[in-house]
């Protein structure tokens, strides 16, 4: 594939977003390693939550239900259920990286939201992958050096939400969906998703309204496309 | 099952999930109407965990609180095409100053 290389405006700008989104996400690494430790995880096991779980819906899920006394499968499944959207976000990020041998691995395991997001919120494959190699390895890191802050030092920077972050996270995902929002299809799509994760969402345990809501795009695939007559 | 186990099961088990959306060979994902569909996912996922991160509170029950509004302020923000960083910062800092006066 022949492909102009990123100018360095672009560049710069699909860098700053990685950044930004390997912030807001990192710092919410102080309260995992603190509520980890204190649902009676050792450091080595937080650490290696981070580092090998990777993947913050799933990391607080476990942590919550071995602090509720829960048992170690009910942990396993939630977390579980909770990384088969990665499967799919895989499916998308396979076609755009078109990575092999030990880039594939690497690439499965920064697959996560916010890598995905920033990725795909990209209309030029050369910034798709910066965005999502970029993302990846900016929440890895940070979420892993703040995951040992808080291990460490618990909360005692305070709770994120007092910095306003567990507002930042959907902002920032949809300051990534806006330009894909341009199209018809997308924009009904992302609506009859969103409402069906909240109609699901007090009847099912966590994960589950999201994977849900994925039946919005298969049916949208199945459809032909529609002309787009207002976008 | 003891901790490490736990930890070790959910780690291997998320790493499987998100290798096996990479082994799927490409001339399947290529197809069509498939390409369509992985192409919808991460617009569905995405828009259902906004929803889902904004209105829903312990055990997914719906709530409006200083979330929402920093949502909607991002929103706006966004109509009046401000750049990324800044829809950003605003929705943190409604939700932190909306909290920092009592609300949600």
């Amino acid at each position: 594939m022949d492909e102009p290389e990123l100018d360095g405006q672009r560049r710069k700008e699909v860098l700053r977003q990685c950044l930004s989104v390997g912030v807001a996400t990192g710092t919410y690494g102080i309260s995992f390693g603190a509520l980890s430790v204190a649902a009676g995880l050792n450091l080595w096991q937080t650490i290696a939550l981070s580092s090998l779980l990777f993947s913050g819906a799933s990391q607080f899920a476990v942590v919550g239900i071995v602090a509720a006394g829960g048992s170690g499968a009910a942990a396993v499944a939630t977390s579980t259920l909770l990384g088969v959207r990665n499967s799919l976000y895989a499916l998308q990020m396979s076609r755009l990286l078109r990575v092999n041998g030990l880039r594939r691995v690497a690439a499965a395991h920064l697959t996560i939201d916010e890598s995905t997001a920033v990725g795909v919120a990209q209309p030029e494959p050369p910034a798709q992958r910066l965005g999502f190699w970029g993302t990846g390895l900016a929440v890895f890191v940070l979420w892993n050096l703040m995951t040992m802050v808080g291990a460490v030092v618990g909360n005692a920077l305070g709770d994120p939400k007092q910095f306003g972050l567990d507002a930042a996270a959907p902002a920032a995902f949809c300051a990534l969906l806006w330009p894909r929002l341009k199209s018809g299809d997308a924009r009904a799509v992302a609506a009859v998703s969103a409402v069906i994760a909240l109609v699901v969402a007090p009847h099912a345990p966590a994960g589950i309204p999201v994977l849900v809501a994925a039946f919005a795009a298969i049916v949208a695939g199945l459809l032909p496309s529609a002309p787009d007559a207002r976008g | 099952m003891t901790l490490w186990t736990t930890v070790l099961f959910a780690s291997g088990l998320a790493f499987a999930l998100k290798l096996v959306g990479y082994v799927v060979p490409h001339h399947m994902l290529d197809h069509p109407v498939i390409s369509r569909v992985t192409a919808m996912l991460p617009v569905a996922l995405l828009s259902a965990l906004v929803a889902v991160q904004t209105f829903t509170g312990q055990g997914g029950v719906l709530t409006l609180d200083a979330r929402a509004a920093g949502v909607a302020v991002a929103v706006t923000a966004l109509l009046l095409r401000a750049p990324f960083l800044l829809v950003v910062i605003l929705a943190a800092a409604t939700a932190a100053t909306l909290r920092a006066l009592g609300w949600g």
